[in-house]
Protein backbone atom coordinates (compact mmCIF):
# COMPACT_ATOMS: atom_id res chain seq x y z
CA UNK A 1 0.00 0.00 0.00
CA UNK A 2 1.65 3.00 -0.99
CA UNK A 3 0.59 7.14 0.04
CA UNK A 4 -0.88 8.06 -2.73
CA UNK A 5 -3.50 6.74 -5.04
CA UNK A 6 -6.59 6.03 -2.36
CA UNK A 7 -10.29 6.96 -4.08
CA UNK A 8 -10.40 9.98 -2.59
CA UNK A 9 -8.24 12.92 -2.19
CA UNK A 10 -6.64 13.40 0.71
CA UNK A 11 -5.65 17.07 1.03
CA UNK A 12 -3.72 16.58 4.36
CA UNK A 13 -0.45 14.79 4.71
CA UNK A 14 -0.27 11.18 6.31
CA UNK A 15 0.66 10.81 10.12
CA UNK A 16 4.42 9.93 9.12
CA UNK A 17 4.93 12.42 6.65
CA UNK A 18 4.27 15.32 9.01
CA UNK A 19 6.90 18.12 9.09
CA UNK A 20 8.36 18.76 12.16
CA UNK A 21 11.25 21.50 13.28
CA UNK A 22 14.59 20.88 12.19
CA UNK A 23 18.40 21.88 13.14
CA UNK A 24 19.80 25.21 12.56
CA UNK A 25 23.17 25.44 10.89
CA UNK A 26 24.48 29.66 11.71
CA UNK A 27 26.70 31.09 9.40
CA UNK A 28 30.43 30.95 10.34
CA UNK A 29 31.52 34.61 11.51
CA UNK A 30 33.38 36.67 8.70
CA UNK A 31 30.05 35.56 5.68
CA UNK A 32 29.76 38.37 3.96
CA UNK A 33 26.21 38.35 1.86
CA UNK A 34 23.70 35.65 4.35
CA UNK A 35 20.98 33.94 2.49
CA UNK A 36 19.13 31.25 4.13
CA UNK A 37 18.18 28.03 2.78
CA UNK A 38 15.20 25.86 4.72
CA UNK A 39 15.68 22.52 3.11
CA UNK A 40 13.24 19.43 3.95
CA UNK A 41 14.62 16.47 5.52
CA UNK A 42 14.23 12.61 6.01
CA UNK A 43 16.04 9.90 6.75
CA UNK A 44 14.86 6.47 6.43
CA UNK A 45 17.55 5.49 9.11
CA UNK A 46 15.86 6.96 12.71
CA UNK A 47 12.32 6.28 12.69
CA UNK A 48 12.09 10.21 12.83
CA UNK A 49 9.06 12.09 10.67
CA UNK A 50 10.32 14.70 8.11
CA UNK A 51 11.98 18.16 9.14
CA UNK A 52 12.72 21.49 7.68
CA UNK A 53 16.51 22.34 8.54
CA UNK A 54 17.99 25.99 8.20
CA UNK A 55 21.44 26.46 6.37
CA UNK A 56 22.53 30.10 7.10
CA UNK A 57 24.95 30.07 3.32
CA UNK A 58 27.58 32.91 1.73
CA UNK A 59 26.62 33.71 -0.99
CA UNK A 60 29.96 35.92 -1.42
CA UNK A 61 31.49 32.15 -1.86
CA UNK A 62 28.70 30.21 -4.04
CA UNK A 63 28.03 29.73 -6.60
CA UNK A 64 24.59 31.82 -8.70
CA UNK A 65 22.61 28.97 -9.06
CA UNK A 66 20.42 27.35 -6.31
CA UNK A 67 22.28 23.54 -7.34
CA UNK A 68 25.80 25.47 -6.19
CA UNK A 69 24.36 26.40 -3.05
CA UNK A 70 23.01 22.99 -2.55
CA UNK A 71 26.33 21.11 -3.38
CA UNK A 72 28.16 23.70 -0.68
CA UNK A 73 26.35 23.10 2.09
CA UNK A 74 27.02 19.14 1.62
CA UNK A 75 30.35 19.89 0.75
CA UNK A 76 31.02 22.56 3.58
CA UNK A 77 28.04 22.24 6.02
CA UNK A 78 26.47 18.87 6.08
CA UNK A 79 27.04 16.18 3.99
CA UNK A 80 24.40 14.43 5.26
CA UNK A 81 22.31 16.32 2.85
CA UNK A 82 20.96 13.99 0.11
CA UNK A 83 19.87 15.26 -3.61
CA UNK A 84 20.67 13.91 -7.37
CA UNK A 85 22.35 16.15 -9.47
CA UNK A 86 24.05 14.97 -12.69
CA UNK A 87 24.26 17.65 -16.00
CA UNK A 88 24.44 20.47 -14.07
CA UNK A 89 23.19 22.43 -17.07
CA UNK A 90 19.07 21.71 -17.81
CA UNK A 91 19.42 18.77 -19.98
CA UNK A 92 19.45 15.75 -17.60
CA UNK A 93 16.69 16.42 -15.48
CA UNK A 94 17.64 14.93 -11.91
CA UNK A 95 17.96 17.81 -9.63
CA UNK A 96 14.36 18.61 -9.88
CA UNK A 97 13.01 20.04 -6.78
CA UNK A 98 10.47 21.99 -5.75
CA UNK A 99 11.74 25.33 -5.08
CA UNK A 100 11.15 28.80 -3.64
CA UNK A 101 7.16 27.12 -4.10
CA UNK A 102 6.97 25.83 -7.68
CA UNK A 103 8.72 23.06 -9.10
CA UNK A 104 12.05 23.56 -11.20
CA UNK A 105 15.45 22.26 -11.81
CA UNK A 106 18.16 23.49 -8.91
CA UNK A 107 20.96 23.70 -11.59
CA UNK A 108 18.94 26.08 -14.07
CA UNK A 109 17.07 28.67 -11.30
CA UNK A 110 19.72 31.40 -10.06
CA UNK A 111 19.44 32.00 -6.02
CA UNK A 112 18.43 35.74 -7.02
CA UNK A 113 15.50 34.79 -8.20
CA UNK A 114 14.21 33.50 -5.55
CA UNK A 115 12.16 36.42 -4.32
CA UNK A 116 13.63 37.73 -0.84
CA UNK A 117 13.09 36.14 2.28
CA UNK A 118 14.59 31.82 2.77
CA UNK A 119 14.89 29.98 0.11
CA UNK A 120 12.67 26.88 0.97
CA UNK A 121 13.27 23.58 -0.71
CA UNK A 122 11.32 20.34 -0.86
CA UNK A 123 11.46 17.28 -2.93
CA UNK A 124 8.59 17.01 -5.88
CA UNK A 125 5.45 17.24 -4.67
CA UNK A 126 3.18 14.08 -3.37
CA UNK A 127 5.68 11.07 -3.75
CA UNK A 128 7.16 8.87 -1.67
CA UNK A 129 10.47 10.28 -0.29
CA UNK A 130 13.81 8.50 -1.02
CA UNK A 131 15.91 10.35 1.60
CA UNK A 132 15.57 14.38 1.43
CA UNK A 133 15.36 15.58 -1.59
CA UNK A 134 15.25 12.33 -3.31
CA UNK A 135 11.31 11.45 -4.79
CA UNK A 136 10.77 7.56 -5.54
CA UNK A 137 10.08 7.52 -9.22
CA UNK A 138 9.30 4.16 -10.23
CA UNK A 139 5.69 4.92 -10.71
CA UNK A 140 6.23 7.31 -12.56
CA UNK A 141 8.68 5.61 -15.13
CA UNK A 142 6.42 2.61 -14.99
CA UNK A 143 3.49 5.20 -16.23
CA UNK A 144 5.85 6.57 -19.19
CA UNK A 145 6.77 2.77 -20.03
CA UNK A 146 2.43 2.03 -20.35
CA UNK A 147 2.60 4.37 -23.12
CA UNK A 148 5.15 2.50 -25.18
CA UNK A 149 7.08 5.65 -26.07
CA UNK A 150 9.10 4.85 -28.81
CA UNK A 151 8.81 4.11 -32.89
CA UNK A 152 5.63 1.66 -33.27
CA UNK A 153 5.37 0.67 -37.17
CA UNK A 154 4.45 -2.08 -39.32
CA UNK A 155 6.39 -0.85 -42.63
CA UNK A 156 10.50 -2.08 -42.46
CA UNK A 157 12.78 1.19 -42.49
CA UNK A 158 14.08 1.64 -46.24
CA UNK A 159 17.31 -0.57 -46.26
CA UNK A 160 19.45 2.24 -47.60
CA UNK A 161 18.37 5.15 -45.42
CA UNK A 162 16.90 6.50 -42.13
CA UNK A 163 13.11 6.70 -42.14
CA UNK A 164 12.59 10.29 -43.37
CA UNK A 165 10.14 12.77 -42.96
CA UNK A 166 9.44 16.16 -44.20
CA UNK A 167 10.85 19.51 -42.59
CA UNK A 168 6.61 20.45 -41.72
CA UNK A 169 6.30 17.22 -40.50
CA UNK A 170 9.64 17.15 -38.21
CA UNK A 171 8.61 20.94 -36.79
CA UNK A 172 5.42 19.20 -35.12
CA UNK A 173 8.12 17.87 -32.61
CA UNK A 174 9.56 20.82 -31.52
CA UNK A 175 8.45 21.62 -28.41
CA UNK A 176 8.01 17.88 -27.52
CA UNK A 177 11.26 16.43 -28.03
CA UNK A 178 12.82 18.72 -26.00
CA UNK A 179 11.09 16.80 -22.58
CA UNK A 180 13.79 16.18 -20.23
CA UNK A 181 11.50 13.97 -18.15
CA UNK A 182 12.02 15.85 -15.28
CA UNK A 183 8.73 15.41 -13.52
CA UNK A 184 8.89 19.03 -12.59
CA UNK A 185 5.02 19.25 -14.66
CA UNK A 186 3.84 16.04 -13.52
CA UNK A 187 4.15 16.76 -9.93
CA UNK A 188 2.87 20.11 -10.00
CA UNK A 189 -0.66 18.61 -11.01
CA UNK A 190 -3.48 18.70 -8.76
CA UNK A 191 -5.07 15.73 -10.89
CA UNK A 192 -2.10 14.23 -10.60
CA UNK A 193 -1.66 14.46 -6.67
CA UNK A 194 -5.20 13.53 -6.32
CA UNK A 195 -5.43 10.41 -8.92
CA UNK A 196 -1.80 9.43 -9.90
CA UNK A 197 -2.47 5.48 -9.59
CA UNK A 198 -5.08 5.86 -12.48
CA UNK A 199 -4.07 9.57 -14.34
CA UNK A 200 -0.76 9.53 -16.21
CA UNK A 201 -0.03 13.12 -15.67
CA UNK A 202 1.30 15.95 -18.02
CA UNK A 203 4.79 14.47 -18.92
CA UNK A 204 3.72 11.00 -19.80
CA UNK A 205 0.94 12.63 -21.59
CA UNK A 206 3.40 14.46 -24.10
CA UNK A 207 5.16 11.68 -24.10
CA UNK A 208 2.40 9.96 -25.64
CA UNK A 209 1.47 12.80 -28.00
CA UNK A 210 5.36 13.11 -28.95
CA UNK A 211 4.58 9.39 -30.34
CA UNK A 212 1.24 10.19 -32.09
CA UNK A 213 2.03 13.48 -34.21
CA UNK A 214 4.52 11.68 -35.45
CA UNK A 215 4.67 11.30 -39.24
CA UNK A 216 6.80 7.77 -38.98
CA UNK A 217 4.65 6.32 -36.19
CA UNK A 218 2.22 4.03 -37.59
CA UNK A 219 0.16 3.20 -34.46
CA UNK A 220 -1.59 6.41 -34.38
CA UNK A 221 -4.94 4.89 -33.39
CA UNK A 222 -4.05 2.21 -31.19
CA UNK A 223 -2.24 5.19 -29.17
CA UNK A 224 -5.77 7.15 -29.07
CA UNK A 225 -7.35 4.01 -27.97
CA UNK A 226 -5.03 3.57 -25.33
CA UNK A 227 -5.28 7.18 -24.16
CA UNK A 228 -9.36 7.15 -24.43
CA UNK A 229 -9.60 6.58 -20.86
CA UNK A 230 -11.84 8.54 -17.94
CA UNK A 231 -8.32 8.75 -15.82
CA UNK A 232 -5.31 8.24 -17.97
CA UNK A 233 -6.24 11.08 -19.82
CA UNK A 234 -9.56 12.80 -19.15
CA UNK A 235 -8.28 13.63 -15.28
CA UNK A 236 -6.60 16.84 -17.27
CA UNK A 237 -8.79 19.55 -15.95
CA UNK A 238 -6.55 22.20 -17.69
CA UNK A 239 -5.35 23.63 -14.19
CA UNK A 240 -2.36 24.59 -16.30
CA UNK A 241 0.56 24.31 -13.25
CA UNK A 242 2.50 22.02 -16.17
CA UNK A 243 3.07 24.86 -18.11
CA UNK A 244 3.52 27.33 -15.74
CA UNK A 245 6.06 25.36 -14.00
CA UNK A 246 8.31 23.48 -16.76
CA UNK A 247 11.77 24.43 -16.46
CA UNK A 248 12.63 24.04 -20.24
CA UNK A 249 9.44 26.38 -21.52
CA UNK A 250 7.42 22.74 -22.49
CA UNK A 251 3.60 23.12 -22.93
CA UNK A 252 2.00 19.48 -21.76
CA UNK A 253 -1.36 21.07 -21.24
CA UNK A 254 -1.37 22.10 -24.92
CA UNK A 255 -0.25 18.81 -25.94
CA UNK A 256 -3.14 16.70 -24.11
CA UNK A 257 -5.70 19.20 -25.48
CA UNK A 258 -4.43 18.51 -28.78
CA UNK A 259 -4.52 14.44 -28.20
CA UNK A 260 -8.35 15.66 -26.68
CA UNK A 261 -9.14 17.22 -29.91
CA UNK A 262 -7.74 14.56 -31.94
CA UNK A 263 -9.70 11.71 -30.46
CA UNK A 264 -13.01 14.15 -30.55
CA UNK A 265 -12.38 14.50 -34.29
CA UNK A 266 -12.10 11.00 -35.30
CA UNK A 267 -15.28 10.15 -33.10
CA UNK A 268 -16.62 12.34 -36.09
CA UNK B 1 10.21 -1.86 0.95
CA UNK B 2 12.40 0.27 3.13
CA UNK B 3 12.29 -0.63 7.19
CA UNK B 4 10.37 2.77 8.10
CA UNK B 5 7.46 3.65 4.94
CA UNK B 6 8.56 6.32 2.81
CA UNK B 7 6.83 9.81 3.96
CA UNK B 8 4.65 11.23 1.44
CA UNK B 9 6.23 15.04 0.23
CA UNK B 10 4.22 17.83 0.98
CA UNK B 11 2.02 19.12 -1.47
CA UNK B 12 -0.98 21.69 -0.98
CA UNK B 13 0.79 23.23 1.97
CA UNK B 14 4.30 24.44 0.19
CA UNK B 15 3.01 24.72 -3.26
CA UNK B 16 2.96 28.48 -4.50
CA UNK B 17 -1.03 29.67 -5.08
CA UNK B 18 -0.44 31.12 -8.65
CA UNK B 19 -3.55 32.32 -10.88
CA UNK B 20 -4.22 29.09 -12.77
CA UNK B 21 -4.60 27.10 -9.35
CA UNK B 22 -6.81 29.32 -7.76
CA UNK B 23 -9.33 30.10 -10.70
CA UNK B 24 -9.53 26.08 -11.18
CA UNK B 25 -10.32 25.20 -7.38
CA UNK B 26 -13.21 28.26 -7.87
CA UNK B 27 -14.34 26.76 -11.04
CA UNK B 28 -15.01 24.04 -8.76
CA UNK B 29 -16.37 25.92 -5.45
CA UNK B 30 -18.55 27.97 -7.48
CA UNK B 31 -20.13 24.96 -9.00
CA UNK B 32 -21.23 23.13 -5.50
CA UNK B 33 -22.70 26.80 -4.55
CA UNK B 34 -24.48 26.78 -7.56
CA UNK B 35 -25.53 23.50 -6.66
CA UNK B 36 -26.35 24.38 -3.23
CA UNK B 37 -27.79 27.69 -4.29
CA UNK B 38 -30.73 25.58 -6.31
CA UNK B 39 -31.95 24.62 -3.17
CA UNK B 40 -33.21 28.03 -2.15
CA UNK B 41 -34.91 27.88 -5.34
CA UNK B 42 -36.67 25.17 -4.60
CA UNK B 43 -37.60 26.11 -1.69
CA UNK B 44 -38.93 29.36 -2.90
CA UNK B 45 -40.64 28.04 -5.35
CA UNK B 46 -42.55 25.42 -2.99
CA UNK B 47 -43.73 28.60 -1.21
CA UNK B 48 -44.78 30.15 -4.13
CA UNK B 49 -46.87 27.15 -4.55
CA UNK B 50 -48.42 26.79 -1.38
CA UNK B 51 -49.86 30.75 -0.65
CA UNK B 52 -48.51 34.33 0.27
CA UNK B 53 -48.01 33.62 4.09
CA UNK B 54 -45.02 31.24 3.01
CA UNK B 55 -43.83 33.02 0.50
CA UNK B 56 -43.84 36.20 2.57
CA UNK B 57 -41.31 34.48 4.90
CA UNK B 58 -39.07 33.48 2.27
CA UNK B 59 -38.92 36.88 1.03
CA UNK B 60 -38.41 37.91 4.60
CA UNK B 61 -35.61 35.27 4.78
CA UNK B 62 -34.19 36.83 1.41
CA UNK B 63 -34.19 40.64 2.52
CA UNK B 64 -32.39 39.95 5.83
CA UNK B 65 -28.51 40.11 6.09
CA UNK B 66 -27.40 36.47 5.90
CA UNK B 67 -30.71 35.54 2.57
CA UNK B 68 -28.30 39.08 0.94
CA UNK B 69 -24.81 37.97 1.61
CA UNK B 70 -26.38 34.13 0.16
CA UNK B 71 -27.70 35.32 -3.07
CA UNK B 72 -24.74 38.36 -3.56
CA UNK B 73 -22.27 34.80 -3.11
CA UNK B 74 -24.95 33.04 -5.67
CA UNK B 75 -24.80 35.38 -8.18
CA UNK B 76 -20.89 35.88 -8.15
CA UNK B 77 -20.92 32.10 -8.34
CA UNK B 78 -22.79 32.13 -11.50
CA UNK B 79 -21.10 35.20 -12.97
CA UNK B 80 -17.88 33.75 -11.65
CA UNK B 81 -19.03 29.92 -12.85
CA UNK B 82 -20.45 31.48 -16.29
CA UNK B 83 -17.20 33.53 -17.26
CA UNK B 84 -14.69 30.58 -16.49
CA UNK B 85 -16.90 28.07 -18.41
CA UNK B 86 -16.51 30.17 -21.19
CA UNK B 87 -12.92 30.17 -21.54
CA UNK B 88 -13.31 26.21 -20.23
CA UNK B 89 -14.66 25.92 -23.80
CA UNK B 90 -11.96 28.22 -25.74
CA UNK B 91 -9.78 25.62 -23.59
CA UNK B 92 -11.49 22.77 -24.87
CA UNK B 93 -10.55 24.14 -28.80
CA UNK B 94 -7.37 24.36 -27.92
CA UNK B 95 -6.96 28.20 -27.05
CA UNK B 96 -5.07 30.12 -24.94
CA UNK B 97 -2.44 27.87 -23.73
CA UNK B 98 0.40 29.71 -23.44
CA UNK B 99 1.54 30.48 -19.94
CA UNK B 100 0.99 34.53 -20.67
CA UNK B 101 -2.43 33.88 -21.87
CA UNK B 102 -4.02 31.94 -19.31
CA UNK B 103 -2.58 34.34 -16.75
CA UNK B 104 -4.07 36.86 -18.24
CA UNK B 105 -7.05 35.33 -18.71
CA UNK B 106 -7.14 34.12 -15.83
CA UNK B 107 -7.16 37.85 -13.87
CA UNK B 108 -9.87 38.80 -16.24
CA UNK B 109 -12.21 36.19 -15.04
CA UNK B 110 -12.04 37.11 -11.28
CA UNK B 111 -12.55 40.69 -12.51
CA UNK B 112 -15.30 40.14 -15.14
CA UNK B 113 -17.47 37.84 -12.49
CA UNK B 114 -16.66 40.51 -9.83
CA UNK B 115 -17.66 42.98 -12.43
CA UNK B 116 -21.05 41.30 -13.50
CA UNK B 117 -22.08 40.55 -9.89
CA UNK B 118 -21.74 44.20 -9.10
CA UNK B 119 -23.72 45.35 -12.41
CA UNK B 120 -26.52 43.04 -11.09
CA UNK B 121 -26.43 44.14 -7.43
CA UNK B 122 -26.46 48.02 -8.75
CA UNK B 123 -29.31 47.07 -10.76
CA UNK B 124 -31.46 45.28 -7.69
CA UNK B 125 -30.74 48.22 -5.47
CA UNK B 126 -31.94 51.21 -8.30
CA UNK B 127 -34.93 49.07 -8.21
CA UNK B 128 -35.35 48.82 -4.66
CA UNK B 129 -35.12 52.67 -4.20
CA UNK B 130 -37.27 53.14 -7.08
CA UNK B 131 -39.85 51.25 -6.18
Amino acid sequence: MTNHGTDMAEFTLPKNSKIKAGKHFPAKSGAKKLRTFRIYRWTPDDGENPRVDTYEVDLAACGPMVLDALIKIKNEIDPTLTFRRSCREGICGSCAMNIDGTNTLACTKAIEDCPSGDVKIYPLPHMPVVKDLVPDLTHFYAQLASVKPWLRAETPPPPDKERLQSKEDRAKLDGLYECILCACCTTSCPSYWWNSERYLGPAVLLQAYRWIVDSRDEDTGARLDELEDPFKLYRCHTIMNCARTCPKGLNPAKAIAETKKLIAERAG
Amino acid sequence: MPATARPLSPHLSIYRWQIQMVTSILHRATGIALAAGTILLVVALLALASGPEAYAKVQAFCASWIGLLLLFGWTWSLAYHLLNGIRHLLQDAGLGYLPAQFVRNGWLVVAGSLVLTALVWVCVFAQRGGA
